[in-house]
Parts: C-alpha cells; sequence; structure tokens
C-alpha cells in the first residue's frame, strides 16, 4: 500500500501492524532521546486546506520525530472553491518533490484524487476528507481502545463501542466504524435518526436511537462532536433537547460499567455533547488520545515511508 | 441532381438503394439497381431516420470555452443526429425572441444538424414570472420546448401556469425534476454508496416528488408535460401510472443512465458527476425496463460539455454534466438493441420519431420512405470502437466512457441528402 486514504483499505493484519509498530515507537518515545533518524532526508507536506491545529501538530510531531523535513503548506484561504486549487497545489508540491503529503480537505474524496489524478507521485495521508474519513484518528482511537480494554495487545474482539452524535457528517465515525469492526469489535452507532445517513443500515455496526440503552454495556462510548449550525437545518430542535436526549452528562455516565471509558476525538463542545464532569473524569480518555495520535501517525509515515521493505502489508 | 445511397438496409431490414434529389427521398429499389449522378456506396448497414436529440447543451452564447453551436453540432452529426434541441440555460439565457432566433440562425449557418432552440420557461431560469414564451414561439426559432432546465421550475403555480399557456402554440414544458431543498448541495445518488463516501446525498424522492405533482398538474389543466433525464425506478412507475390514465406525458432517459451506474462515483472521479446523478443498477434496469415498453418514450443526451478545468478538481468543486451526442447511439445499440430489448424499429421511434414529434419539428423524425426528407444516420452495428476524448468533436471532453469500447460506429449521416458524416468523417 503506498497510501493510507480510508480505513476500509487496512486488512487486519495491517492494522496490526501499524498498532504495534505505534506501540514499539511510544515505548520510544518514553525514552530521553526522542528522535529516529528512520525518515532522515525526507520531506513530508502538511497541506491543510481546512484550520485544524491539533491534527496538523499531531502529524508534524510524528514527523519530526522521524527525523523528516517537514513543510507546513496552509491553502486555506486560497481559492479552493474555485477546483483548481488542488491540483495546482500538488503540481508544485511534486515539483518540491515531496515524498509525503498529508491532507485535510474540506471534498470528501480529495485525498483519493490528489492520490489518483496523475497530478503527483507522493505518498497521500488522509488527515480528514470532508464528511468522508479520517483514517488516523481511527487507528488513534483502536490504539487507545487496545491499551485500556485489551492491555496493548491484539485485535479489539468482542470489545463494544458506542459511537454517539452526528454520524451523518462525521469523518471519524466513517473510520471507526470500518476499522474497529475489522479489528473485531462490535460497534454501535447511536444518534437522532436525521444525523444518520441514509443507507448507514449496510453498515458493519448497530444503530440505536436510545443513548440510555445504546451505553448500557458498552466497554467505550465515543462522543462526537455536534455542530450547533445543525440545529438550524432541522436536524435537531434545539441544543437543550439535542443535549438532554444524546449529550453525556454525569448521571448518565454514573450508568457506566466500572471499566468503561469515554472517548472525544475534539474538539469538544462541553454542555453540548459533553458535560464538562464527563470530559474531566477518571474514565475520560481524551487527553491521552492526543498522545496516542502522535505514535500512531509516527508508525503509520515509518510504514508508508520508511523504505523499500516496509509499506504497510509489507513486513510479516 | 440526384444520389444513391447504395445498399443499406432502412431499419436493419431487407438491403435497398435510396435514391434522393432535392433532399428527398424519390425511390426506394433493390440493391444495386438505383441510378443517379453520383452515389454513395455501403455494405448493407443500418439505416435509420437522422436521430433527433431533445436534450442538448450547445453553451453557446457564453460558454464557448466549453462547446459553441458549430462543434456541438458537428459533434450531433458524428453521432447519427440531424437535429437538436438546444437548451435554454445559456449565458445570457435563451428567454427572448431575439435569444432563440440569434441560437436558431447560427445552427443554420454551421450547417451540419438542425438546431432547435428551446426556451427558458421562467425569465433568466429565476422561477420567478414566465419569460415571453409566446414571442418564443412565434419568432423565427418556432420554438416548442419551454425548459428551464439545469433548474427546476419548483414553484407549483408558476409550473401549472406555465402548462397552461403554452397550449395556445401546442407548446410543451420540459421538466427538470429536482426539488430544490431536498437537493441543496447534493452530490450523488443517496443510498448506501453515500453513506460510504461521505457525499450529501440526491434522493430518488426529490425527482419523483416533483413528477408526481407535475402529472397530476398536466392532468388537471389538460396540458402535456415532458420529463427530462428520467433517473430512478419509481419515476418510471409514476410515468406508467400516469400513462394509464390518460394524462399526456412523455420522457426520457439518457444513454449515461441507461448504462451506468453510481459504483462509479467511488472513484470519485468528477467525470461522473451529473444531474441527476447515476442511480443504482435496479434503477438502470428498470429504466431500460421501461425504455423497452414504451414508458419512456424517447433517448436523450443532455449533452452537457465543460472545461478541463471543472473536471480537473475534486469532487465537489466540480461541475454536473457528461457528453453525450457522439456516443448515444451506441450505448443503446449495447444496451437495448444487443440484448434483444429494442428493434431498429423501434430505435428509429424513441430516437428520431417519438423526439421529433415532442419537439413538433415537422420535417425530422420522418419514416424512410418515398417522398420524406433524407435525413438519414447510416450506422455500422457490427463495428467496436474505443472512445478517445482527445478525439472527439466536441470542445469539451468529459465523456465518461473514455477508454471504453463501443459498440457500432455511425459511418455516414445525410441533412436533407447532403452528407454531413462520411466513412465516420466530418464532412
Ligand atoms: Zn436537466
Amino acid at each position: 500500500m503506498r497510501h493510507l486514504l480510508s480505513t476500509a483499505d487496512l486488512t487486519r493484519d495491517d492494522a496490526l501492524l501499524i498498532l504495534d509498530t505505534a506501540a514499539e515507537l511510544a515505548r520510544i518515545s518514553d525514552r530521553p532521546m526522542k528522535k529516529l533518524p528512520t525518515l532522515r532526508g525526507r520531506t513530508v507536506v502538511n497541506l491543510f486546506f481546512e484550520d485544524s491545529t491539533r491534527t496538523r501538530i499531531s502529524f508534524e510531531a510524528a514527523a519530526k520525530r522521524l527525523s523528516a523535513d517537514v513543510i507546513n503548506f496552509s491553502a486555506k484561504g486560497s481559492s479552493v472553491s474555485k477546483g483548481e486549487s488542488l491540483k495546482d497545489t500538488a503540481l508544485t508540491l511534486q515539483a518540491m518533490g515531496a515524498d509525503a503529503v498529508v491532507i485535510r480537505h474540506g471534498a470528501s474524496g480529495a485525498p483519493h484524487r490528489l492520490a489518483n489524478a496523475g497530478w503527483i507521485e507522493s505518498t497521500v495521508i488522509n488527515a480528514g476528507d470532508g464528511t468522508h474519513e479520517h483514517p488516523t484518528q481511527a487507528l488513534l482511537d483502536a490504539f487507545t481502545l487496545r491499551r485500556h480494554l485489551r492491555d496493548g495487545e491484539g485485535d479489539l474482539t468482542g470489545v463494544r463501542v458506542t459511537i454517539v452524535g452526528d454520524v451523518l457528517h462525521s469523518r471519524v465515525a466513517r473510520s471507526n466504524v470500518l476499522l474497529l469492526h475489522t479489528l473485531g469489535a462490535d460497534v454501535t452507532l447511536c444518534a437522532p435518526p436525521t444525523l444518520l445517513p441514509v443507507g448507514v443500515d449496510t453498515w458493519p455496526c448497530t444503530v440505536s436511537y436510545d443513548l440510555d440503552a445504546a451505553i448500557a454495556d458498552a466497554d467505550a462510548v465515543m462522543m462526537l462532536r455536534v455542530q450547533l449550525e445543525r440545529m438550524n437545518a432541522a436536524y435537531f430542535p434545539s441544543a437543550a433537547e439535542y443535549s438532554r436526549r444524546y449529550g453525556l452528562d454525569a448521571q448518565r455516565m454514573a450508568t457506566l460499567a466500572p471499566h468503561t471509558i469515554v472517548m472525544h476525538p475534539g474538539p469538544m463542545n462541553r454542555g453540548m455533547e459533553i458535560a464538562a464532569d464527563v470530559a474531566d473524569s477518571e474514565r475520560s480518555v481524551i487527553v491521552e488520545q492526543v498522545s496516542n495520535g502522535v505514535s500512531v501517525r509516527m508508525a503509520v509515515m515509518y510504514l508508508l515511508l520508511g523504505g523499500a521493505e516496509s509499506g504497510i502489508g509489507g513486513i510479516a | 441532381m440526384s444520389i444513391v445511397i447504395r445498399n443499406v438496409r432502412p431499419y436493419g431490414e431487407d438491403a435497398v438503394d435510396l435514391v434522393v434529389k432535392h433532399g428527398v427521398i424519390i425511390d426506394i429499389v433493390p440493391a444495386g439497381t438505383g441510378t443517379a449522378n453520383a452515389e454513395y456506396r455501403f455494405d448493407g448497414e443500418v439505416v435509420l431516420p437522422g436521430l433527433v436529440d431533445l436534450h442538448t447543451h450547445l453553451r453557446e452564447p457564453g460558454r464557448e470555452d466549453a462547446e459553441t453551436i458549430r462543434s456541438g453540432t458537428q459533434a450531433a452529426a458524428l453521432g447519427g443526429f440531424t437535429c437538436v434541441h438546444a437548451m435554454a440555460n445559456t449565458e445570457p439565457v435563451a428567454d427572448t425572441a431575439g435569444d432563440v432566433e440569434l441560437v436558431w440562425r447560427k445552427g443554420a449557418e454551421a450547417g451540419y444538424c438542425d438546431v432547435r432552440p428551446v426556451g427558458a420557461v421562467t425569465a433568466g431560469l429565476r422561477g420567478e414570472r414566465l419569460a415571453e414564451l409566446g414571442a418564443m414561439a412565434d419568432s423565427a426559432a418556432q420554438v416548442r420546448v419551454f425548459s428551464d432546465d439545469g433548474k427546476c421550475v419548483s414553484d407549483a403555480l408558476l409550473m401549472r401556469r406555465a402548462l397552461e399557456y403554452v397550449k395556445a402554440f401546442d407548446g410543451v414544458v420540459a421538466q427538470h425534476s429536482q426539488e430544490p431543498r431536498l437537493t441543496d448541495g447534493a452530490q450523488m445518488n443517496e443510498g448506501a454508496m453515500s453513506a460510504r463516501l461521505g457525499l450529501a446525498g440526491w434522493p430518488a424522492v426529490a425527482e419523483e416528488a416533483i413528477i408526481a405533482r407535475d402529472v397530476l398538474l398536466a392532468e388537471h389543466v389538460g396540458s402535456r408535460l415532458h420529463v427530462c433525464h428520467l433517473s430512478t425506478a419509481g419515476s418510471v412507475e409514476i410515468i406508467r401510472w400516469a400513462k394509464a390514465r390518460g394524462i399526456d406525458v412523455t420522457a426520457e432517459a439518457t444513454p449515461h443512465h441507461l448504462a451506468l451506474t453510481e459504483d462509479l462515483v467511488a472513484t470519485y472521479d468528477p467525470v461522473f458527476k451529473v444531474n441527476p446523478p447515476l442511480r443504482t443498477e435496479a434503477d438502470v434496469e428498470a429504466l431500460r425496463a421501461a425504455l423497452a415498453d414504451g414508458t419512456i418514450d424517447i433517448v436523450a443526451t443532455d449533452h452537457a460539455p465543460h472545461p478541463r478545468e471543472a473536471k480537473d478538481c475534486e469532487w465537489a468543486a466540480a461541475a454536473m454534466g457528461m457528453l453525450g451526442l457522439e456516443t448515444a447511439l451506441s450505448v443503446v445499440i449495447e444496451t437495448m438493441v444487443d440484448t434483444g430489448r429494442l428493434t431498429w424499429r423501434e430505435v428509429a421511434e424513441r430516437m428520431s420519431t417519438a423526439p421529433a414529434r415532442i419537439g413538433r419539428v415537422a420535417d425530422q423524425g420522418r419514416p424512410i420512405a418515398v417522398g420524406e426528407p433524407a435525413n438519414l444516420c447510416i450506422v455500422d452495428p457490427r463495428t467496436d470502437w474505443v472512445v478517445d476524448p482527445a478525439r472527439l468533436a466536441s470542445r469539451s471532453r468529459n465523456t465518461p466512457f473514455a477508454a471504453r469500447t463501443m459498440r457500432g460506429r455511425v459511418v455516414a449521416t445525410f441533412l436533407r441528402g447532403q452528407a454531413t458524416v462520411l466513412n465516420g468523417v466530418l464532412q
């Protein structure tokens, strides 16, 4: 595999290789000498058409710890809506000799176009495209789940994960459903029917409209960000009603099993989908998700760029 | 000066010679026996009445970078067409007598096929008030088809008035059926595939709800209605119901909706982005069955040229639309003739006779018979060809069939006895 575009492209073995590599790299990161020479002389471009400081910083830290040269290319504000800019930018990056392009784009499928349109020869890593996918977020979520619920080893067979919120517009949900299923987890999506895509019945997961039932025997509850603007498009009547029916507050948290963890891909709307008491509780692994993100992104770049013999799936 | 078009098979039947004088077929005799001042020899290929397209975007005036009346009608001739209906969504919009006369005159000057302008239903396609429909009907262009295509006449009252008003000159409203609120920002067919790809859905109901409303309006006011580019199995059912009820409705399907499914969207290649969107396998099958049984009356191309930059980008930023003129007949041969679903006579009905009748074009879509105009399409249904976008006559390259092997090649086209295409080459 040359690119990471969708978690649908990852076999169970591919995914485990990434998670195991990430675990190995995390151990190294705990040592005082954090840098590895693996990608010395290679160029990684962070191409961000949308603002996402947290994701960009995570990729940047990952690339630097592998000794890559990092170029941050913020295309936001350029004429993205005109359409030419993705191609023109790609041609520029090609001329600069980028070995990998980490792309965040508001249009679903933009990383696929970048990888397949013949504009560029670099490895393409999807850092979130429109309402499609966010594969490294799903990988870091799987890494976090495995660490807490499976002692950091093997797959996620039998782990029950409930994902709550705006599934319709969520690239995190799409990537997670596919990846967690591949790793053996049982995924439940919970949302008001307006925020589930038509066709969700074909996904490898269970669907529920009832949050209390959906979290009753979950091992992990992942809350998705809900944008207030959705209210204006009649997806739900009011923030208060959303919060009452689909928000995770202290009262609901108290009904969870003792071992159940609470996750959120960030940034959070405290008081909307998640109460501050919950976000800051013992169960919350939200801060840890951020640090795991660096390890997982290091693993992805290491495996995709590390050398001729080490593409994902290339190491047995 | 007379010519003989030697050894062709009308509607795929017995080989004959067609003798043509002053643009009219004056004799039909057994192959090899016709005499005239000049001859064009063929090899037993199928001859059909020249094809008539009810739905063509020629882009001129305004977007000559994408297509001109000249390049578009050249593409039409190469596809076997002798008449196209030029849609009104140009810049400026064709919504006055002057606008439609300009298009009509430029088509006549180019001379590759007859150009019948379509007039806008509402001024500027804005959906607010009727355009001067009567003035366009009375103009030299003699407009009979009115459409806001590209946009839906979504206001029910305005649609009712348009349906009523055009009765005065035997016009027809050709509706682009798309409920705008249900398709705000829509990118592809809504269903399992859009859920997976994270692209905003264009639900079948947004088309079907408008068609259902419009057939009931047409019934209520006793008008005729034409439905553009019908794309879903549900729409077929509504048209079938309306026809059984005696409502005066006709419907078209495009070649791409007969041939392609939404699975192609998974490439995120915008060459497959079109409005209405590519649908499912079940929809494609319903369209083919409906075209075979006559529920869908015609094939219309919705030929929609776009410059390269409009497709050389990410999906959401790309324009909607596909080229169609040069590949339409091949698609129909592959999907409908080779599968035994249409005879050649039925192909002639769906691609020439019926579209000419709907558009009220008197001298097109006529049978191959003595005394009829020699508007002819000669096709070799056994020869395959590969689509090379760079070699199309259209100024644009956005064909969804690039590099695909197509069935059947148009070898010659005659417009009133004049060859516009010979040996597959523009004359
Ligand atoms: Zn249309």
